[in-house]
């Protein structure tokens, strides 16, 4: 294909605009092997980048990602390096967004769209719904759309409404989706570069509450696969299940349950859809106990499935019902009052103490 | 006609370009076969391309007609009819080049046969068969649309990347009067407009939208208008006079593939039947609309241009009758066994891969079906 890329003069800085200041607190005679901290939103960034320049079919596009790169500066510096037609700004309608990224897979490119923010998703229900998960089965296999739609989702960065909802279920009930979401920034890389690498469309739910955490890390593609969950922290009293933003609580309640005695194991699913069972009953088999945590409000939410599928599969090795940490049955809600909804540490060691250890 | 009062001349202005509102749709052969009083700048395709447009025509309505029967003896689950939209359908199909892209909805199986898509397969979808029975690459002819409008976004998309790729290729999204209500038209329509797409809307204007008027629809003075928001050239046509659809889409084409971006074209037509075989016009519209509709048929009144000019002899006739019979035959034989999938493919195309779970379903339903099938043969 001849698709017309614009290469700037090749440069390292693709982060332009993330904190690279971070790595003044890494020694300057030790800094020579460790790799330096970097954001999950710059580790994005880095992901989106190498992917455009890995293949020609790349194509980055949504609103404000061109000229602005991105409200979270996700899509920074790409435009100006790759030439505006391959990233570029689309009129503000989040179903002509998809609609069009159809079309573009139908015709050999692979799109890698934007949705601005986690509730601005839902104009484009029907198209993601109805088309992008089902073309593949529509047609025999006939077309595949390997597209990915990038949402920034979740909750608590102080927001006013329809920028802090977590819609996995919505995404996750519909067959022929995948969908993935990174709890660090390495995975945040990882599983950004398979997704535009998989021949099924990807929803990518990527927590912006974390987007601003640090990994000293280097980025790379290789590691676990897309579909794989990860134990984040070995434990032998109770497995913490957790994905997306919740990883890192579930860690920090983690460590300061060992404070208490309490040995946590903590697995990070990273692809919801389709679920690793082998990996998560594997964790509940030795530890007969599980707690699910997920800021989504908990009826009907991700942990039913996952605490269902538990139940099936591990049932003559629990000690204890799986409980669930998830955020209120409500609306969110608005920032003065987003901490008490969302889970926190303390709500899951309630939990993990309540777990019929008489 | 009460919903097309509106559709009635006012002004002999043909397009809609840069703000002023056509009401006369454009015609190269009025309904009595004589050449029409408005064709504004269309051409009149050449003879040869002129007996094409008639030969599918004839086609498409002995298919439509066999369909339809099939579908009331139950052999179809449903079957919503193209009579009376087969000069649009026809018309728009001939005039693609083949490297271009048709993106139909349900009502359009005659476009899609035209399109070179076998009978059986053009009618997967409504035998129950599968949602889609044909390679879309084959012909280059997208699923059939069931939820309005979601396909002209994808349309605009297929051409945005052609332009991308630098591929002359266009594409051809149709669509109802219904479907222009719905967001997924306007902005398929901006995208298309911003990025100069090579796009081409056809809106087949058939009257209503199942049972919904036109005048219930809009209040749009016409469907074409609407081009001027968008910055669209637009055409206001005679949808019942195939060469006028072939003319105004060939130059649609052409423009777009030219790199002039995308044309709005609305067609005036009528759907004779029900909406589908399950629908009860009677209760919506009366046979003296229909009646009068008929007069206006685009098979026949091609064929009496033809007949009038001394293309369509006798002979000729009688060849292509017994053409459109052997297609009937075709479409009453039904799919081969390739076209019908087996319990087992309902997994096979959800994912590149099977997943685990879609793996144990797939086992767990054929043991179920294997059990059902011993005991239909040894029933106790």
């Amino acid at each position: 294909m001849t698709v017309t890329v614009t290469h700037a003069p090749a440069r390292a800085n693709v982060n332009a605009g993330t904190d690279v200041k971070a790595s003044t607190d890494i020694k300057a005679d030790t800094a020579v092997k460790a790799p330096a901290p970097v954001t999950m939103a710059a580790a994005l960034n880095r992901a989106l980048a190498d992917s455009l320049a890995a293949d020609e079919r790349v194509v980055v596009f949504g609103e404000d990602v061109g000229t602005l790169g991105g409200v979270f500066r996700v899509t920074e510096g790409l435009a100006a390096r790759f030439g505006e037609d391959r990233v570029f700004d689309t009129p503000l309608a989040e179903s002509g967004i998809i609609g069009t990224a159809i079309g573009m897979a139908m015709n050999g490119l692979i799109p890698v769209v934007e949705m601005q923010f986690d509730a601005f998703a839902y104009p484009a229900f029907e198209q993601v719904t109805s088309h992008l998960a089902k073309l593949r089965n529509r047609t025999r296999g006939k077309v595949a759309l390997p597209v990915v739609v990038r949402v920034p989702y979740g909750g608590g960065i102080g927001a006013v409404e329809h920028h802090g909802d977590s819609s996995e279920a919505y995404y996750v009930h519909t067959p022929g989706l995948r969908v993935v979401t990174p709890g660090t920034p390495a995975d945040a890389y990882r599983l950004l570069r398979q997704a535009v690498s998989c021949p099924d469309p990807v929803v990518f739910l990527a927590p912006t509450r974390r987007y601003w955490s640090k990994e000293a890390t280097e980025l790379g593609i290789d590691g676990p696969p897309l579909d794989r969950a990860v134990v984040r922290r070995p434990g032998r009293d109770v497995t913490l299940i957790a994905y997306g933003p919740m990883v890192a609580t579930a860690l920090e309640a983690a460590e300061a349950g060992a404070g208490d005695g309490w040995d946590l194991e903590v697995i990070d699913l990273r692809s919801l859809s389709p679920f690793d069972d082998a990996t998560v009953a594997a964790s509940v088999r030795r530890t007969g106990r599980a707690v699910v945590v997920h800021e989504a409000a908990g009826f009907a939410g991700y942990g039913a499935e996952v605490a269902a599928r538990l139940t099936d599969q591990c049932f003559y090795y629990l000690e204890a019902p799986i409980a669930r940490v998830t955020g209120l049955d409500i609306p969110y809600p608005p920032p003065h009052l987003e901490h008490l909804h969302l889970p926190n540490a303390d709500r899951i060691l309630d939990a993990v103490a309540s777990l019929e250890w008489a | 006609m009460a919903s097309f009062t509106r559709m009635i001349p006012v002004r002999g202005q043909s397009t809609v370009m840069g703000g002023s509102v056509a009401t006369t749709p454009l015609q190269l052969i009025d309904p009595g076969g004589q050449p029409g009083g408005n064709p504004g700048e269309l051409e009149l395709p050449g003879d040869e391309v002129l007996r094409d447009l008639h030969r599918a025509m004839v086609l498409g309505r002995r298919f439509d007609t066999e369909a339809t029967a099939l579908a009331r003896q139950g052999r179809l689950a449903v079957y919503p009819s193209s009579r009376g939209q087969d000069g649009c359908q026809v018309g728009a199909v001939l005039a693609l080049r083949e490297q271009d892209w048709l993106f139909p909805t349900y009502r359009d199986c005659v476009a899609v046969l035209t399109r070179g898509v076998s009978p059986a397969q053009t009618l997967s979808l409504m035998r129950g068969d599968w949602h889609c029975g044909y390679d879309p690459y084959q012909h280059r002819v997208a699923p059939q649309c069931t939820p309005l409008a979601t396909n002209a976004a994808h349309a605009v998309g297929l051409a945005h990347a052609a332009r991308l790729r630098r591929q002359d290729q266009a594409a051809l999204v149709l669509l109802g009067d219904g479907a222009t209500s719905e967001g997924d038209t306007h902005e398929a329509l901006n995208f298309a407009a911003v990025w100069k797409a090579p796009v081409v809307f056809l809106v087949q204007n058939n009257g209503y939208a199942i049972s919904v008027p036109l005048a219930k629809q809009t209040a749009a003075p016409t469907l074409a208008a609407k081009g001027i928001g968008y910055g669209m050239p637009a055409l206001l046509i005679d949808g019942n006079d195939a060469a006028a659809v072939y003319s105004a889409v060939r130059a649609a084409i052409g423009r777009a593939a030219a790199g002039g971006g995308p044309t709005l074209i609305e067609a005036i037509t009528y759907r004779i039947e029900p909406h589908t075989t399950a629908d009860d016009a009677s209760r919506y519209r009366d046979d003296a609309e229909v009646r009068e509709w008929l007069s206006r048929d685009p098979v026949s009144r091609l064929a009496a241009y033809l007949a009038a000019r001394g293309l369509l002899e006798e002979a000729a006739r009688q060849r292509l009758s017994d053409e459109a019979e052997r297609l009937a035959e075709l479409v009453r034989a039904g799919g081969s066994a390739q076209d019908r999938p087996d319990p087992a493919e309902l997994f096979d195309h959800v994912y590149a891969r099977p997943t685990p779970i879609l793996e144990r379903e797939r086992a767990a339903l054929l043991a179920e079906i294997e059990e059902i099938e011993k005991i239909e043969e040894h029933p106790r």
